[in-house]
């Protein structure tokens, strides 16, 4: 008893810091997850990684004009995403191009400004927090920002579910009866950078696109309704975050990738045991039903 | 209400509908009334399924006018072939529950009535019991029912139908003609595209045979004929690129 205490609740019990982060992966379980289930049903799953390497400039921006300011690089993450992510959006939507080929051109170009601004600066070696996170050292303030987008992720998605659901359903009947299409798009497009940038806070920008669409996946091979898709996926990313910490911890191993890790062997071990999974394919079925 | 019955629902004024100037429905003159049945045949090509995007405004016309003497009022459409993502993890009851959508919007909450009407829709396309089932475990005959219920809760005074039975079996065919016949009876306007003639005669009581030209517009056995058809099967199927401008609006204004 007493070694399963000291492995998987005591560090939580005996360290501040261990809480606070395990307090904002939770919010950010609460809150991604939700959005990469979106993302994966409307096949947008890459396209959070592209958002994510939109997001870095900015940050880093934010960065160098006010140092290691939680403000500053949100706002300036939050910035360079919502710029790529609306253009990208939006032109789809009266150009001949597709949002995937609007967003290559923007995240690269996005990209590509924040390397060249990066290298003009001397303290880049800083930066390496930006991809990495910093969830062993979430202060007040990060977790009431965490906390605060998680409300208005939840809040979004609650009243935007309808439309939603309907433009990846069946886009043409949405289009029919309302013009509310456009607007759920762009709505979902900023909670995706929302969270991104939410993301980076604890776990990095490049790792926080994990936190999104790995439970969302691997939900899928146990889920086949859209509402228990969400509530395994969000116990996935739960149970995913918990270990992820302790194996960070008794490890001694970087946190943001520890989480993705196990979130990833989440996916694989759902990818093979899942309901919709390859064992139940491969073990052919010597009976069947009467009808 | 006097007016609503003696003016028509729809006109088609010298109605030309088209892509990039090519016209698929050519100088459309005529009229639906209120309560109709109608059938609209002719040819692949011949501007059927171009007529109700034009009634849905999907497409504007490149000459000619709608009118709705009546006002527009709401319409319910069933595509050719509808663009579903049938991957969707959804369920048949909340699926069907969309066809509330005129009536609740985006936002609204949706009530235990109209759970109750889903259900009830279900059961008259005959798929009681399916309301937990997955979209994908449907088959292409059990979808178009599915399709119909949605439409049934759209609960529409005019109801437009592109090819309903296209790869649908007979029983399938036969239940959903029966429901077509119910909301004609419950004075429902109703355009639909069909290509078996045999329906149309037994079932439709109007017809519109289409082949980019009009070919016949009124009462099915006058518009259903052998010469007709004929005519119908000669029609041209390619557009020439090189077609000079058409000037019969010119024509008929100087006479």
């Amino acid at each position: 008893m007493e070694l399963i205490y000291q492995a998987l609740f005591a560090p939580f019990v005996d360290f501040g810091f261990m809480r606070r982060a395990l307090v904002g992966c939770v919010a950010l379980s609460i809150s991604a997850t939700p959005v990469g289930v979106f993302l994966m049903l409307r096949r947008m799953s890459l396209t959070g990684d592209a958002i994510a390497h939109a997001i870095l400039p900015g940050a880093a921006l934010g960065y160098m004009v006010a140092g290691l300011s939680l403000g500053a690089m949100t706002l300036g993450g939050l910035l360079a995403g919502w710029v790529v992510a609306l253009l990208s959006g939006g032109l789809a939507r009266i150009t001949v191009l597709k949002e995937d080929a609007n967003l290559a051109v923007f995240y690269l170009l996005s990209l590509a400004l924040g390397v060249l601004l990066v290298s003009t600066q001397s303290r880049n070696i800083d930066l390496l927090h930006l991809l990495f996170g910093s969830v062993l050292a979430l202060d007040n303030e990060a977790l009431i920002l965490l906390a605060g987008i998680a409300s208005i992720t939840l809040i979004l998605l609650a009243v935007f579910l309808r439309p939603l659901v309907l433009e990846c359903l069946d886009p043409d009947f949405l289009r029919r009866h309302s013009r509310v299409g456009t607007t759920t798009h762009l709505v979902f497009l900023a909670l995706v950078v929302l969270n991104l940038v939410a993301g980076f806070q604890a776990l990095g920008t490049l790792m926080a696109v994990g936190i999104m669409i790995l439970p969302a996946t691997a939900a899928r091979f146990w889920a086949r309704q859209i509402d228990q898709l969400l509530f395994v996926a969000l116990t996935l990313a739960l149970l995913g975050c918990w270990l992820g910490l302790l194996m960070s911890w008794h490890l001694d191993l970087p946190t943001g990738p520890a989480i993705i890790l196990v979130l990833g062997s989440l996916h694989i071990l759902s990818l093979f045991a899942g309901r919709d999974g390859l064992l139940k394919r491969w073990l052919h079925p010597t009976k069947h039903l009467k009808s | 209400m006097e007016n609503n019955l003696t003016k028509p629902l729809v006109e088609f004024h010298n109605l030309t509908l088209g892509y990039e100037m090519h016209p698929a429905v050519h100088h459309l003159q005529g009229q639906i009334l209120s309560g109709d049945l109608l059938a609209v045949i002719g040819p692949n090509g011949g501007g059927k399924s171009t007529l109700l995007k034009g009634l849905m405004e999907e497409i504007r016309p490149l000459g000619g006018k709608i009118i709705w003497p009546q006002g527009r009022p709401k319409l319910a459409y069933l595509p050719q072939r509808a663009r579903l993502d049938l991957d969707f993890p959804l369920r048949v009851a909340d699926f069907v529950s969309l066809g509330h959508w005129p009536k609740r919007g985006a936002f609204a909450a949706i009530k235990s009535i109209d759970k109750q009407a889903v259900q009830q829709a279900l059961k008259e396309v005959g798929l009681a019991g399916f309301d937990k089932q997955s979209l994908d475990s449907l088959s292409g005959g059990q979808l178009q029912r599915v399709l119909f219920a949605r439409l049934l809760l759209e609960d529409a005074p005019l109801i437009l139908l592109d090819e309903p039975f296209a790869a649908v079996d007979e029983a399938t065919t036969t239940d959903l003609l029966m429901l077509i016949k119910q909301w004609h009876q419950q004075g429902r306007t109703v355009i639909a595209v069909l290509h078996d003639l045999h329906q149309v005669r037994s079932h439709f009581p109007k017809c519109l045979l289409l082949a980019r030209d009009v070919l016949g517009m009124g009462a099915t056995e006058e518009v259903v004929t052998a010469e007709n058809l004929a005519k119908a099967r000669k029609m041209q199927v390619l557009a020439d690129p090189l077609a000079p401008i058409c000037d019969l609006d010119d024509v008929r204004e100087l006479s």
